[in-house]
């Protein structure tokens, strides 16, 4: 039996209109924004700090905490994530789409919170409808008065920009991100600065928010920080949004309190995922997006929680979870991932830019029944030089971590399924006959 | 001597408008232009050059690091088939060679008609429907076989114009609005 917390980020997608400013009113839209603005920024930032809001882009950093980091400077700037581009992961593309008003609350709060002088809404260029929805809200809200000059008669005045994207897996990195948003191509920045807060957008302070992260501000601020923390266990607060796809029956996104439910709730309970297609046997699942090491079915008891499952050795990531069953040829769906990071790399450091290309060449050459026994050792000893040690979290060569996640499923597939990469090389072709 | 419209030109100096730092706006210039053209012309990158105030060789070293933006011609309906994982895990493999079938290309290549070009992409962010396509970043999906010859279908008859509109128009909703007046947005820049 599943328990879960009343949802918080998507109360408001089941209605047909969820994404219109008079939708959005309707249903406590904005209160948020007038109750913090009755607030010192001070405490509107204690309130995220005590909710423990871990941030939902991928890396889960405490949002406080970033806040926190933002050098005090006269010009500085918000910027919200929204290039939802990690395999497997369509949480953002909701929101955007079906809930754009929250987004820009949350923004707006934080950048009160923060002091900003702009917002800017980095959302991914293929995401059109999203695109137009986003631009709509901005208009609404403008024109309600919840942005632009002395909001809401509170004294406190802020721009908002929606920014789109041009398609580059690496613009979701925040600061090959803010490369882009200066009108560059998207090469991440050298660290140190590690964080944008110190030196962003134009060399200013700036906070990097994701659109997950900034949608659950207004509840935070209405219902307090301690009512968000008191939801889920530990580090993992409030709800998280999960996607999840690949061979289950009821593939889709579902908000669940964090940590109070397994990976077996989730792909398995009727009213979820709903169990493996066809009644199949599931064979592995990727826990966290396809940067994250794959898990065996003797971890489907593990909570959703991000400690737990960074403790037994992956990640939860971007909350995305893949399931593949005994229809999949895991040496097929190995190649995708490392073909996907060999096209996406930006290709500034070498490790990530040739490895992540001999590996793909590797691997392909194997699922096509080209491969040698050698092939094993070559691969993982490729995936040494881009993560010395092959472990998790991995040891970091380049300047972001794109290159350190291509080995991820590369060396989980091996690890768990060496059989069959064994039995593509004795075959010399797929034995599943490249199906799926 | 511009090579973007009048009414282009006024919408590309209101975004220029709208950031602190010209170049900003460089990205979005070049979707402007793409929604005029189809795809970003040489002409269109002098243009945003001196829009942002950047050289046309920087436009062009930026533009082609993106996916999005085509520097050469491609069809009417640029049709992008997801083959990443979720979308092989629905048989997108399979769905992509049946496109490469009832269209007559390969990836990459465009009908001889000029109407379809077709793309293989990485992950859309759309894996519950998988697997996903998207014709000019509108989303279809679930599809088989047969949907996507319904798709074409439809396409060419002129039944989806309202949901997908030519390659390069992406977002039809204009801002209208913003804290800085026109006198403000010169003085600044």
């Amino acid at each position: 039996m599943i328990t879960n917390a009343d949802p918080i980020i998507t109360r408001r997608i089941a209605f047909e209109d969820s994404y219109t400013i008079e939708r959005y009113l309707a249903t406590g839209g904005y209160e948020g924004l007038r109750r913090a603005l009755t607030m010192t920024p001070e405490a509107v930032a204690e309130e995220v700090n005590k909710a423990s809001l871990l941030g939902r882009g991928g890396a889960g950093f405490p949002a406080g905490r970033k806040w926190s980091m933002l050098r005090q400077a006269p010009t500085s700037y918000l910027v919200v994530n929204g290039d939802e581009s990690e395999p497997a992961t369509f949480k953002d593309h909701l929101l955007i789409e079906r809930d754009p008003h929250q987004i820009i609350e949350g923004s707006l709060i934080t950048a009160y919170a923060i002091g900003a002088s702009q917002i800017f809404i980095f959302c991914r260029g293929e995401f059109a409808l999203g695109l137009e929805r986003l631009q709509a809200a901005c208009n609404e809200a403008y024109a309600y008065g919840a942005i632009g000059k002395n909001i809401f008669g509170a004294g406190f005045s802020i721009d908002l920009v929606i920014h789109p994207g041009a398609g580059a897996y690496i613009c979701g990195e925040e600061t090959a991100l803010l490369e882009s948003l200066e009108g560059k191509r998207g090469f991440p920045r050298i660290k140190p600065p590690f964080f944008p807060a110190v030196n962003g957008l134009y060399g200013q302070p700036t906070v990097v928010n994701n659109i997950e992260t900034m949608s659950n501000i207004p509840w935070i601020i209405l219902n307090g920080g301690d009512a968000f923390a008191a939801l889920g266990t530990g580090a993992s607060t409030g709800t998280r949004l999960f996607a999840l796809s690949g061979r289950v029956k009821r593939p889709g996104w579902y908000e669940l309190e964090m940590s109070k439910t397994t990976f077996r709730d989730l792909i398995f309970d009727p009213s979820l995922g709903g169990g493996i297609i066809d009644d199949g046997t599931i064979k592995a699942f990727i826990p966290g997006g396809v940067s994250a090491p794959w898990f065996g079915p003797d971890q489907l008891d593990l909570g959703l929680d991000q400690e737990a499952v960074g403790k037994a050795g992956s990640m939860l990531g971007s909350g995305s979870v893949v399931v593949m069953d005994d229809t999949t040829c895991v040496v097929r769906a190995a190649w995708r991932i490392t073909r996907f990071f060999h096209r996406e790399s930006c290709g500034q450091c070498t490790p990530c830019r040739e490895g992540g290309t001999w590996l793909e060449q590797i691997m392909r050459r194997i699922e096509e029944g080209g491969g040698r026994e050698s092939d094993l050792d070559l691969l993982m000893d490729v995936c040494d030089n881009i993560a010395p040690g092959v472990s998790w979290p991995p040891q970091q060569t380049t300047i972001c971590v794109l290159g350190p996640s291509i080995p991820s499923s590369i060396a989980s597939a091996i690890r768990m399924f060496r059989d069959e990469f064994l039995a593509h090389i004795e075959a010399g072709c797929c034995p599943m006959g490249g199906a799926r | 001597m511009a090579h973007l419209s009048a009414e282009n030109l006024d919408r590309a100096r209101r975004l220029v408008a709208v950031y602190p730092k010209s170049r900003s706006a460089l990205i979005p210039l070049c979707h402007l232009a793409q929604s005029q053209d189809g795809y970003l012309t040489e002409e269109a990158m002098v243009d945003i050059a001196e829009l942002t105030g950047v050289t046309a060789a920087e436009v062009r070293g930026t533009a082609t690091f993106y996916d999005m933006l085509h520097t050469e011609p491609v069809g009417d309906y640029v049709i992008a088939m997801c083959t990443n994982i979720a979308c092989l895990l629905g048989g997108a493999y399979e769905l992509l060679e049946h496109a490469e079938g009832r269209l007559g290309v390969h990836i990459g290549q465009t009908t001889a008609d000029g109407n379809f070009t077709i793309e293989e992409a990485e992950c859309l962010a759309a894996c519950d429907t998988a697997p996903c396509v998207q014709v000019n970043h509108r989303f279809f999906g679930p599809l088989d076989g047969a949907g996507f010859d319904r798709l074409i279908d439809d396409l060419t008859a002129g039944r989806l114009v309202d949901q997908v509109p030519r390659h390069g128009v992406l977002n039809r909703v204009e801002r209208t609005v913003g804290l800085l007046t026109e006198n403000e947005s010169e003085a600044r820049a």
